[in-house]
């Protein structure tokens, strides 16, 4: 939260550069890039910072960064219209429905000579099986973080996703505020199809989840941070590099990836959205971000899994090597990633969520 | 001649109205009527607000609760206030003002920190050996936070409306042999009745409708009429269920403001 607001203040200052920089009369563009939360090195606990090496190889372009909360508040975003951002990060299955409602730009990749280094198992995937449109800017997978001093690491392995429901932990769980994770984590404990369509299966969900909402503290995305660190919260289903990075600060947290039940797999690619002023800026910004050197220090922040081994080179050994961020083959063979939903069943879910979180849903 | 040169000093405020408060309402109410895929109309969003009765009912308590307590709050402070001399009035003045210069977000973060498990007060408790109590995601708090924010909407208009009370009207009571506590019942109180109506609705209209303080302070089954209304139109995007919800706030908030005018009997009414 408070690196979310230090992020804020850092896009206002940006956006105060741009200004006193239009007085001057140089011919300087303003590339607008939306980001999650704590989700681009920038200068902080000492790693690298992204934007102004950026700033610094291209002098003619400054970079107005900003941080959205998720996928969902993006697309509203996006949607509503009004703005215009020239690079965004969505995760696999918002990039597919961008494109579907043609919103997103087909990129030229001759812009972007360092696309050669991405693995080739995170190309052409389905969300882009053409590679026109995205260039993958981490991946990672969702797992359970939970605080040692007060969970035992055995009970979380026999339960899996099942301790998010454990009553004895009521008030200390967090959940996803998001509809997708949120579903997804009750499908995995029903042992669906995390991309079902079915109506009686997602009610089923809705019914778990609605059980789990007395439990629950808080539904969270990046206040997760705060929560986990400091102890107020103790379970919370999140992000596996978040996972690393809260470990900074709170080394009582462990994390698990309930791999007998399931757990989601992800790609955030970047992506050009159709509202965009200035494409070529923005693919070499995002070409600069795709160089090895400057994806292992960025990931060094971020603790995301970096999606070109050749950046594994320029990290330390520990973290190139970190389970938590790569899997072996075996953990990750029961990782599914969420597909494209239909519209009704996206709006289903969604009127779902709110009756749940409402306390309306009754079944 | 008099009248038209009035007519046109309020041109540039019926323009304001109309394209900021008007326009936007038209928008708000086409949107309620219309339906959230095809865009046809419909009178289906109006029509499945039943089920979020429970939270409209939670509003309206906690919005109720909270102006009643900021009233029994604020009119002692307005009183004392306005029987201070004229320099010593404008200094609490400002006091009562000085929280509203801070950003209202920054006020509840500061009373998580203050309330939360791990917060200041209840480590301050475990430290003095007491155990720590469950402060925070209450109902009480959520109403604490509420008062908390809205005070200041409360004393400002109960001030503004006591210190005009004429002292010779109190003195006149007195000379016909009313004691203070009869002073106080017969004349100062009815006639700071606008105060209290304008207070009332300035503490009510902004509680019924808030969001950030529920979501802060409240418990997950603390989700209020404005939290719905943000998730519908941030998260769910259905800016339609969105706007029908909007559209009932704002006929319950016409209805409870008229109830309370209504109170008020033949007294001025109160503007919002």
């Amino acid at each position: 939260m408070k690196k979310g607001i230090c992020l804020l203040l850092a896009a206002l200052l940006a956006l105060g550069c741009f200004g006193l920089s239009g007085c001057s009369g140089e011919d300087t563009v303003t590339i607008t890039v939306y980001n999650w939360g704590q989700y681009m090195a920038r200068g902080e606990d000492g790693c690298i910072d992204v934007i102004a090496l950026f700033e610094e190889a291209y002098p003619g372009i400054k970079v107005n960064y900003v941080t959205v909360e998720d996928n969902e508040t993006l697309y509203t975003k996006l949607k509503n219209g009004g703005i215009s951002v020239d690079v965004i990060i969505p995760s696999d299955y918002m990039i597919a429905r961008l494109i579907s409602e043609d919103m997103l730009l087909p990129l030229n990749y001759d812009n972007i000579p360092n696309y050669s280094y991405i693995n080739d198992d995170l190309k052409g995937m389905y969300y882009d099986p053409d590679e026109l449109y995205s260039v993958p800017y981490t991946w990672g997978t969702v797992g359970i973080i939970y605080n040692t001093k007060y969970v035992s690491t055995e009970e979380v392995e026999e339960k899996g996703w099942g301790i998010l429901w454990e009553e004895s932990y009521s008030d200390k769980i967090l959940m996803f505020s998001n509809s997708r994770d949120a579903f997804g984590i009750a499908c995995y404990l029903l042992g669906y199809d995390v991309n079902t369509t079915d109506t009686d299966e997602l009610n089923a969900c809705a019914a778990l989840l609605a059980e789990q909402k007395s439990l629950v503290q808080q539904y969270v995305m990046d206040q997760v941070f705060s929560l986990m660190e400091g102890e107020e919260a103790w379970i919370a289903p999140y992000y596996a590099g978040d996972y690393l990075t809260m470990a900074e600060s709170n080394e009582d947290l462990a994390f698990y990836r309930p791999t007998e039940q399931g757990f989601n797999r992800f790609v955030d690619a970047m992506c050009i959205p159709s509202c965009a002023e200035h494409q070529e800026e923005a693919e070499l910004f995002i070409n600069f971000v795709t160089d090895p050197e400057i994806m292992a220090g960025n990931m060094e922040y971020v603790y995301y899994s970096a999606p070109a081994d050749a950046a594994k080179a320029y990290m330390d050994e520990d973290m190139a090597s970190d389970p938590v961020s790569y899997p072996s083959e075996e953990d990750l063979a029961s990782a599914t990633f969420f597909a494209l939903l239909p519209d009704e069943t996206t709006r289903y879910v969604e009127d779902l969520f709110i009756q749940i979180r409402a306390g309306s849903y009754t079944g | 001649m008099r009248k038209n040169r009035t007519v046109f000093l309020s041109i540039p405020y019926l323009l304001w109205m109309l394209v900021f408060t008007l326009i936007p309402l038209g928008v708000v109410a086409y949107y309620a009527f219309t339906d959230v895929s095809t865009g046809e109309f419909t009178l289906a969003n109006i029509l499945s607000l039943g089920q979020y009765i429970g939270n409209i009912g939670d509003s309206m308590l906690y919005a109720l609760v909270s102006a009643l307590i900021c009233l029994l709050l604020g009119y002692p402070v307005a009183y004392f206030i306005a029987k201070q001399s004229p320099v010593a009035q404008k200094f609490l003045y400002m006091l009562v003002m000085l929280p509203m210069c801070m950003s209202f977000l920054l006020r509840t973060m500061a009373w998580v920190g203050l309330l939360q498990d791990t917060g200041i007060i209840n480590n301050l408790l475990e430290a003095i050996g007491l155990s720590r109590l469950p402060l925070i995601r209450t109902p009480a708090a959520v109403v604490l936070g509420m008062v908390y924010n809205y005070l200041p909407y409360m004393i400002l208009p109960l001030y503004a409306t006591i210190v005009k009370i004429d002292p010779k009207l109190i003195e006149a009571a007195q000379d016909l042999g009313c004691n203070g506590a009869q002073c106080f019942r017969r004349v100062t109180l009815p006639l700071s009745i606008p105060g209290i109506l304008s207070g009332m609705t300035m503490v009510f209209v902004p509680a019924v409708s808030t969001f950030y303080i529920s979501q802060k302070l409240g418990s997950s089954d603390t989700i209020l009429i404005g939290d719905l209304i943000e998730k519908l139109f941030k998260q769910a995007y259905n800016p339609n269920m969105g706007s029908a919800l909007s559209l009932l706030l704002m006929v319950l908030v016409f209805i409870a403001v008229a109830i309370m005018n209504r109170f008020g009997g033949e007294e001025d009414g109160v503007i919002v």
